[in-house]
């Protein structure tokens, strides 16, 4: 008899060509998604004179510099050729591309899993960090360097090894208010930004079952701020209905085929894992960030920590976060002011987001200016057709169309220095939205909530007696 | 990628824990392509005031010559972007000596010929004490696994793996087309059992 074995294991060995004697292994790579950022990998297969071993599966996507708002124009010569230079390599290689005016534009990570690009079972590279939101579908999904692409590009293949297994289990119920992004907080917060490193995190319990598509994307997604290349969920009922009938999902016999094949995707009952978390939902509260790291996070209860009362290697960390962020040991998180605030990302910036956020804000003001983009052209479409941007720009906030946007600052799109953003998004570091800029990193109802108020604020409040 | 066995340079502390890759080089200068050169941009926002004057008091612009870094846990952590180990390689720089670094940028730093030297947190004080306010020698030989900084002598944790590919300075795709035949025969057993795989022609 076989020994148990965990996702991670049965998706490895599913793709595995060969295990060279050290350990390492040579897997094939089912979906390859390219950005502006990968010309350095093209560059470099180019002066190699090699081309695109898969074209066909091979998909670029304008995202990272992609402008939210004029797109007929763009004003920096800089954000020109990087998309340009996109357009050509795409067009060189024969490679589909989702360019700024097609409708199916977006993130790469909203992108794929809406055309069915990504699926159970399969494995994903990406050349961006935040490749690991595929994992929410049961896939093998990681972020890789410009020489990984540069080889994925060459050979369709990626050597890797095997990272250890970590599974964070997630029992009982989230309480209103509270969503995937607070247990992502809460556990990073739990573990630090390197509590994972090495592993791959699979999530499961009741609460992750529970969760969305949407929500589970956004846990997946955020596996990396916890220092874990990849997260995965093994696929069900909710994932399979999502992937049923999208562009690029299969179809007919191939559909009774996959699904037969995405059954066997789950952990086996006795499997061992090198590290087992567990966290309770109905302990955790809505999350805010304080400083700049993304465990640097607390309940929008807590104060804020006091150096003179931690050890001296983390007092320093902390008063040095407290310092970028202009704000007092030992002060409330709530009541904190904010300058603005930012709705959108690959960790964010879907449907269930909007909604989510036009629920607090519909009917009210914001008190500072704001940015919402969308995380991919059909969910802005969509988002329109239900009235959310209404809701939106009835508030006073700007509405626009979809890309990385203010997660990153690539596209222009930025936070003056020394301003607070309360952000939807997935990187407190210095200087990530732009130099000197102070982020808080938050669900998008709270950052809803944020703007309402003017500052952080608890958004469970503001949801009594609201259906959402 | 030329391969390396020892080095003999200079080590500069950076004292920070969680110096994340959009510290070591913001996304703005991204677009830059790389024989332009990436040095200039290292750390860019960390070493300068906002007058975009550098530090005096950073300890890294008064080191031109550096060639080892000194950093505190998780560096590297976040963003894939390999820029981040280009701004290092450009700068000079050939080893990184950190109790622990974010798993990309490490996988990142050995495909460009730069060693992630992993010590721990007590090896890390040892070597900022010698190397925290100033510059100091600094020996590394790749095969053992050890370093001398000054005349002290210390031990690094480094993937078998990775230390024959930085010595050999293998190219990963040069590597894998010596397993073409074995690619082809996966790639026909695949095709069999998971048809599905492939993306459907979308309607």
């Amino acid at each position: 008899m076989s020994s148990p074995q965990t996702l991670l294991d049965k998706l490895w060995s599913a793709h595995e060509i060969l295990r060279r004697a050290d350990g390492v292994s040579l897997l094939w790579v089912d979906r390859h998604l390219v950005h502006e950022g990968s010309h350095h990998a093209f560059a470099k297969i180019a002066a190699r004179g090699a081309s695109v071993a898969r074209p066909d599966n091979t998909f670029a996507v304008v995202d990272h510099y992609a402008p939210t708002r004029d797109r007929t124009h763009i004003a920096d010569p800089q954000i020109a050729r990087m998309i340009d230079t996109l357009r050509r390599n795409a067009k060189d290689h024969r490679l589909r591309i989702f360019d700024l005016h097609d409708p199916a534009q977006g993130i790469v990570h909203v992108v794929g899993p809406e055309q069915g690009l990504t699926l159970p079972g399969l494995l994903i590279n990406c050349g961006d960090s935040h490749t690991s939101t595929h994992g929410a579908f049961g896939a093998l999904a990681f972020g890789i360097g410009a020489t990984e692409v540069a080889h994925v590009l060459a050979t369709q293949t990626i050597w890797q090894k095997k990272p250890k297994a970590m599974r964070i289990t997630v029992d009982g119920e989230l309480s209103s208010g509270v969503t995937a992004k607070d247990i992502a907080l809460n556990w990073i917060a739990r573990l630090g930004t390197g509590g994972a490193q090495g592993h791959a995190v699979e999530y499961a319990g009741s609460a992750v079952r529970a969760l969305s598509m949407e929500g589970r994307m956004t846990l997946c997604n955020l596996s990396i701020e916890g220092g874990a290349r990849f997260g995965m969920i093994a696929p069900d009922k909710v994932t399979r209905d999502y992937v049923k009938g999208r562009a690029f999902a299969p179809k007919g016999d191939d559909w009774q085929a996959a699904v037969a094949a995405w059954d066997a995707l789950v952990s086996d009952e006795d499997a061992v894992f090198e590290t087992d978390v567990h966290l309770d939902a109905s302990e955790i509260s809505p999350t805010v960030t304080w400083g700049t790291s993304p465990d640097q996070a607390l309940p929008i209860d807590a104060t804020l920590p006091d150096p003179a009362r931690q050890s001296r290697q983390l007092a320093e960390t902390t008063s040095e976060a407290l310092d970028y962020m202009g704000l007092t040991a030992g002060q409330s998180l709530a009541g904190t002011p904010v300058d603005q605030v930012f709705i959108g990302s690959c960790t964010n910036g879907r449907i269930e987001d909007l909604r989510a956020a036009a629920a607090v804000i519909a009917g009210r003001r914001a008190k500072v200016p704001g940015l919402v983009s969308p995380g991919s052209q059909m969910i802005k479409i969509q988002a329109e057709q239900e009235g959310l941007d209404k809701i939106f720009t009835d508030a006073g906030l700007e509405w626009a169309s979809s890309g990385c946007s203010m997660c990153v600052g690539m596209n222009g799109d930025l936070v003056d220095s020394g301003k607070r953003c309360a952000s939807s998004t997935n990187r407190n570091f210095k200087g990530r939205q732009g130099r000197g800029a102070r982020t808080h990193l938050m669900s998008p109802a709270m950052v809803a909530a944020a703007a309402v108020c003017g500052q952080i604020c608890d958004v469970r409040p503001l949801l009594q007696g609201r259906d959402n | 990628m030329a391969g390396w066995r020892t080095h003999d340079g200079t080590a500069v502390a950076l004292p920070l824990a969680n110096v994340d890759t959009d510290q070591l080089i913001p996304a703005r200068f991204m677009s830059v392509p790389r024989t332009e050169g990436y040095g200039t941009y290292l750390l860019h926002d960390v070493r300068r005031d906002g007058t975009g004057a550098m530090r005096a008091d950073f300890a890294l612009n008064n080191a031109p010559q550096a060639s080892v870094l000194v950093a505190g846990a998780n560096f590297g952590s976040g963003s894939s972007r390999e820029a981040a180990v280009y701004a290092l390689v450009d700068a000079g720089f050939r080893a990184v000596f950190a109790p622990g670094f974010g798993d990309i940028f490490a996988s990142n730093a050995v495909n460009n010929g730069l060693l992630p030297a992993r010590i721990d947190e007590a090896t890390y004080a040892e070597i900022l004490a010698l190397a925290g306010q100033s510059i100091c020698p600094v020996h590394i030989d790749l095969e053992n696994g050890s370093a001398v900084f000054g005349d002290k002598v210390v031990k690094f944790a480094l993937d078998e793996t990775w230390r024959t590919k930085l010595i050999n300075g293998w190219d990963d795709i040069d590597l894998t087309q010596q397993h073409t035949s074995e690619i082809a025969e996966f790639e026909n057993h695949y095709a069999q059992t998971a048809p599905w795989a492939v993306p459907a022609v979308s309607d």
